[in-house]
């Protein structure tokens, strides 16, 4: 066994909220060995971010406060240190880097000043010594003209550059442990590839063990040692990457796996877990997962399964490997769920162009001086040729910035192109005036990232809904309404009765029911998913993917799917148009892209996602009810 | 005979206001929603019963007539036409209601509960001889807040500020809001040329120093308005309705100077609102953008309005007092905390100090504006969807 540079040991943090106790993390224990990787992974909400802050001994106290456990760093316990003596572990020998690098770096100093006083404060070097080593780290991140950029500030950087920074920073006093909460998941997928890499490469040179949180779980799949997957602040899987991708053993972890998108899914639903995480002020007595999980036995909400070594090296919490619970009574399986998935694809027949997009343009102005004459244009949309057949879907992708989203919105007239046709049923578009459109409104419509910004917070889900029918569908009565609302709502997956609740009230991923059913009620036979399932866990987006298709297969609709996911894109798209720099490089079904990218830029962008082996994909099964001896 | 002031009209539109909401709260919707959350809460309940109290003060203020002049043998008296002569004084209904403290005035200063004068004078004993000493007061015991150099009770004068607090309060935000609202609204939303000529015009306005252009208005319009006291007074008086009411002038242009922080709040949170994908999503119903900013801008930049009025609420009273010191405020006749304030700097400089009526002051100021920020507060977490239902 190599040296273990930290130990956590039943790590308990918990909150005061005045609902009660919240308990985030709820004893959870891991070693890292030096220079080893450790992910941790899971849904939003289970705890692997407060686990990384009781780390690095950053919890927002006085409501969070460590309620149990112990922290070893090299032999030494930190949990019960003095403020001044963690302060003087923290950035030395632990050191953190965010997910967002845009609002991590201060911005009114200089990323050189940012770096000396990280390396002053730990390392007592003089300030000619500490720039001297600055620079050099920077080098060493691989940023280019290192002497330049001390004197840069952040907002001259690009977010892979700010990113490089920050790690530079993290790396500067050479901690024992660098903690990455989602490093690279606001990065574009080709930084994403070479942030990783970066990380990699210091870890080999310096010996640094890292920490790695993330929800993607193809990165871990090709980056980590050991992977523990928590669920509802508890550790339900920990086992060495290879062996858990092979043979998953914890429900929620096969469940989890199964819900990623990708090629090898295709024409089948994707997995789902049912209901939602409970919240972490009323976990169940026994088994966290339980009441989600499609393998509950009678005794599980009442016993906790114990994290018990199953296989060499490989940790589960769950009875259904404990010969010794299976032998009980209480092991009469509650629920059975069907391990295959239902067939979910839409049929090829009619596939006649619905929409042709020729040589749009949309250019923003640039104004300036008194006058605020244009100087010049930003060409968010230079010139692109799409065609979305019916009851088909089209992929849009590129990385951010690229202006897919203003196509998006261009194509269905949110902002009016500069120039270009946009032929939808047989009716030219762009040079319509606004108030004729009317008619082709209902018809075109838009889902959104954000489930939280693209409901009204002060209008109840009813308003929402309605807004849309009663501007668009103007035969129809109050009574009328109502009704349509309710069949839009239960389309969706939620009830009537949840018509008369404000957004707050619902989950993210309920929220982006509600915005796909506001969309629906009028009736579209084309909707722009604009990163409609980006924002969302993979379970939850699993469903969202679900309902997408089936409702595409039930109404016919077309889908133009504007995203940077490509796992996504294998998953759901037909055709696949690559966008860069406000161009379309790249046309064609989505098979002929990804077997044989053609463009230098698709070729780039397919090897910079991390991929799990299809042999694994189709291996991954439910553990099954034994009956014990 | 009745007489209604143009701050009259102020006072009976919030009137009018308390009771549609009170109307409105019995009905479904989000007021009768957030009624209900505002009832778990006991603070503001109290707050509001305070508020409740003081508009109800200045409501009997607002409500005046003039009766007619009795003559010594105990008949009306008539003018030489036969009508009726009004007396010059208009008392409002709660000059009645507290007519003791109105009349039971004392020679000058007296502390508050105290049973003779502030300062020695000589006094004639019974015996006929002359001594220096605290000469009793007529009404001894009954000033709870003292009396004022001209022996006026400190309490009445208070009680008469209550009006003038609320209209420079009230009145003043009803001139703000539209503006602010409207301006604010539409240059974010519509921006371009629009958005030009709003920032032009709140830049201007800023740009002047606003106490100037208050003096050059008050100046122009408000220096021969009515000031309080007697209504015959200049050549306002035997008239029914008394637009050219100096305090009106004072709420118009308080207004017309401190819109534009609200304005330049409203646009930018507009500016960020218009972005956000639930405007984008009306946007592709083809909402028209009228209705767009009724549905889902003006909701949402209410809190804004909330948070701004009950801040500026205490400012305006302040500045109310300002005013009223470099002589372009309220007339002295009209009681009010500034002329108060304004006095006991005097007051504070003499010795022994006086103290009360910077007291009464701070106490009435104090009882209204800390309740109407608990209040307003407390209204804005209740009609916030999100806070619900915790």
């Amino acid at each position: 066994m190599p040296d273990i540079v930290i130990e956590i040991k039943g790590l308990k943090t918990w909150f005061k909220t005045p609902k009660g106790v919240s308990k985030a993390v709820d004893g959870v224990s891991f070693s890292i060995p030096k220079g080893g990787t450790f992910a941790l992974v899971g849904e939003s909400g289970c705890g692997k971010s407060v686990t990384a802050l009781s780390i690095i001994q950053l919890i927002p106290e006085p409501a969070g406060y460590i309620a149990g456990g112990n922290i070893i760093l090299n032999n030494r316990d930190i949990v019960p240190l003095s403020e001044r003596e963690k302060r003087d572990i923290r950035g030395n020998n632990i050191s953190m880097i965010f997910q967002e690098p845009m609002t991590s770096l201060n911005p009114v100093f200089t990323v050189g000043d940012q770096i000396v006083e990280t390396i002053m404060l730990h390392q007592g070097k003089s300030g000619a010594e500490a720039k001297a080593a600055a620079i050099e780290m920077f080098e060493k991140v691989g940023l280019p003209d290192p002497a330049g950029i001390f004197y840069e500030y952040p907002h001259r950087l690009s977010g892979g550059m700010r990113q490089r920074v920050m790690i530079a920073i993290a790396l500067a006093c050479r901690p024992d442990l660098l903690i990455a909460d989602e490093p690279t998941t606001a990065l574009d997928v080709t930084i994403q590839d070479q942030i990783i890499k970066l990380i990699k490469e210091l870890q080999a040179e310096m010996g640094t063990a890292v920490l790695l949180i993330t929800h993607n779980l193809a990165l871990v799949y090709q980056n980590a040692e050991t992977v523990g997957v928590m669920y509802a602040g508890k550790m339900a899987e920990l086992a060495p990457a290879k062996a858990l991708f092979r043979d998953p053993m914890h429900p929620y972890t096969v469940k989890l796996l199964r819900s990623i998108p990708g090629q090898e899914k295709r024409g089948k639903a994707l997995d789902t877990i049912r209901g939602t995480v409970p919240p972490a002020t009323s976990y169940p007595a026994g088994c966290h997962f339980s009441g989600r999980c499609p393998r509950e036995m009678e005794g599980c909400a009442a016993i906790e399964p114990p994290l018990a070594e199953r296989a060499p090296g490989h940790f589960a919490a769950c009875h259904l490997h404990d010969p010794e619970f299976m032998a009980k009574p209480w092991s009469k399986p509650l629920r059975h769920e069907p391990d295959a998935m239902p067939p979910l694809s839409v049929p090829h027949d009619k596939r006649e162009r619905l929409l042709e997009v020729k040589n749009l343009k949309t250019h923003y102005p640039v104004r300036k001086g008194l006058l605020k004459r244009v100087v010049g244009h930003v060409k968010a949309v230079d010139g692109i040729d799409l065609v979305v057949r019916k009851g088909s879907t089209l992929a849009l992708v590129g990385e951010s910035g690229c202006g897919k989203t203003t196509a998006g919105k261009s194509i269905i007239q949110l902002i009016r192109p500069t120039s270009g046709e946009i032929v939808f049923k047989g009716r030219e578009l762009t040079r319509v005036k606004e108030s004729e459109l009317k008619p082709v409104r209902s018809l075109m419509q838009i889902i959104f990232q954000d489930p939280y910004s693209s409901l009204n917070p002060r209008l109840t889900i009813k308003d929402t809904i309605e807004e849309g029918v009663r501007a668009l569908k103007t035969g129809l009565d109050k009574k009328g309404r109502l009704d349509k609302v309710t069949e839009v709502l239960e389309r969706v997956g939620l009830t009537a009765d949840m018509m008369w609740r404000y957004p707050h009230e619902f989950s993210g991923g309920q929220r982006q029911r509600i915005g796909i059913a506001r969309a629906l009620a009028v009736d579209p036979e084309f909707i722009v998913c604009d990163e409609a399932v980006s924002a969302l866990d993979v379970s939850v987006q699993a469903q969202i993917l679900n309902l997408l298709k089936s409702i595409q297969r039930d109404f016919g609709l077309s889908f133009l799917f504007i995203t940077h996911d490509l796992a996504v894109v294998e998953y759901i798209a037909d055709e696949v148009a690559v966008m860069y720099a406000g161009k379309i490089v790249e046309r064609g079904t989505t098979e002929e892209i990804f077997s044989n990218p053609r463009h230098d830029y698709t070729k780039k962008l397919l090897s910079a996602i991390p991929r799990l082996d299809p042999g694994l994909v189709s291996a991954w099964k439910l553990p099954d009810h034994k009956p014990g001896r | 005979m009745p007489v209604i002031l143009a701050t009259d009209l102020i006072v009976y539109f919030l009137a009018g206001s308390i009771v549609y909401f009170a109307i409105a709260t019995r009905k479904e919707g989000i007021l009768s929603s957030a009624w209900r959350e505002l009832k778990r809460n006991r603070l503001a309940m109290a707050s509001l019963a305070i508020l409740l109290a003081y508009a109800g003060v200045a409501l009997l203020d607002s409500v005046r007539y003039r009766d007619p002049v009795v003559e010594d043998n105990g008949r009306v008296a008539r003018a030489a036409d036969g009508s009726v002569i009004y007396s010059a004084q208009a008392l409002s209904l709660l000059d009645r209601a507290v007519e003791g403290l109105r009349t039971n005035t004392e020679k000058t200063y007296s502390a508050p509960f105290a049973s003779t004068l502030y300062s020695k004078e000589s006094v004639e004993l019974p015996d006929g001889t002359i001594k220096r000493d605290y000469p009793p007061l007529k009404h001894p015991r009954s000033h709870w807040l003292g009396t004022d150099k001209v022996g006026n009770d400190v309490l009445y004068t208070a009680l008469k500020g209550v009006r003038t607090g609320i209209v420079i309060g009230a009145g003043t935000t009803i001139v703000i809001i539209p503006f602010a609202i409207f301006f604010g609204v539409f240059a974010g939303y519509y921006g371009g040329f629009i958005d030009d000529i709003v920032q032009y015009i709140y830049t201007t306005l800023a740009s002047i120093p606003g106490v100037l252009l208050i003096v050059a208005f008050m100046l122009l319009f408000g220096s021969s308005g009515y000031q309080g006291g007697l209504i015959s007074r200049s050549e306002i008086y035997l008239k029914f309705f008394v637009p050219n009411d100096r305090l009106f002038w004072l709420c118009l242009i308080l207004g017309i100077t401190s819109w534009t922080d609200l304005c330049r709040l409203i646009r930018g949170e507009t500016l960020k609102l218009r972005e956000l994908e639930y405007v984008q999503a009306s946007r592709a119903f083809g909402i028209s953008k009228p209705g767009i900013i009724y549905r889902h801008i003006v909701p949402n930049v209410m809190h804004l309005v909330l948070i701004t009025f009950v801040l500026q609420f205490s400012g305006l009273v302040l500045a109310e007092a300002i005013l009223s010191y470099i002589g372009i405020g309220v007339g002295p006749e009209m009681g009010s905390w500034g002329n108060m304030i304004n006095t006991a700097r005097l007051e504070l400089s003499r010795d022994p100090v006086v103290w009360w009526n910077l007291f009464g002051a701070f106490l009435f100021m104090l009882a209204l504006v800390l309740p109407a920020n608990i209040f307003g507060d407390a209204v804005r977490d209740a009609l916030d969807p999100r806070l619900r239902f915790r």
